[in-house]
């Protein structure tokens, strides 16, 4: 039962990054892609933590980490650029 | 029994990830697509952690997800602040439908009355 859940679960959230990927193609102005990228990074992390369970294998826990720590402060970084005055 | 949980439990969480992207596509304004974004990310990614806290079954990885997920739930608003900040006052439009924006009141008080500060 396990594996055909995972199957669904990784599923889903293979189309809920192909579908954030559209607003940050489509995006009119840089705020709009701001979100969508930040979204793109929870859901890569919601990836790696149900393969994470899925294999058994912890250290990929650890990835997972690591991307929500550089997504939170390229979120920052992008919004301090557009706060001092980025073309949008 | 921990299969079962793990599988509801993961299903809930993938479903509100995709519900987060719906929004993000849908919605009409940045303010709004960002309160999807922040609000169903942090719900669905606890989810998936929840189930893969029980999955795994033991003390690393219990700790492992229970920190990215203080992590998460710690940084989603403060990284919200800061997006609806720079892109409010970096002249977004806001949707046509908005009823109530207090900060441009604000600023019309204060033109109105110069005196008072």
């Amino acid at each position: 039962m396990l594996p055909l859940v995972s199957q669904i679960t990784l599923t889903t959230l293979g189309v809920a990054l192909l579908i954030a990927l559209i607003r940050l193609i489509k995006g009119p102005t840089l705020p709009d892609r701001i979100v969508a990228m930040d979204l793109l990074g929870m859901l890569v992390v919601g990836l790696i933590v149900v393969l994470a369970g899925w294999s058994g294998v912890r250290a990929t826990l650890d990835a997972a980490i690591v991307i929500a720590l550089v997504g939170f402060l390229g979120t920052v970084a992008y919004a301090t650029y557009l706060e001092r005055g980025a073309p949008r | 029994m921990t299969d079962v949980v793990t599988a509801v439990v993961w299903l809930a969480g993938s479903g509100f990830a995709l519900l987060a992207a719906v929004g993000v596509l849908r919605m009409p304004d940045v303010f709004t697509r960002m309160q999807a974004s922040t609000k169903a990310s942090t719900l669905g990614l606890g989810c998936l952690l929840i189930g893969t806290a029980i999955q795994l079954g033991d003390f690393p990885a219990f700790i492992r997800a229970a920190s990215i997920g203080a992590f998460v739930l710690l940084t989603t608003p403060v990284s919200g602040l800061v997006i609806a900040r720079a892109s409010y006052f970096a002249g977004v439009a806001l949707w046509k439908g908005t009823v109530l924006d207090e900060r441009q009141a604000v600023v019309e008080s204060d033109r109105a009355t110069p005196d008072a500060g």
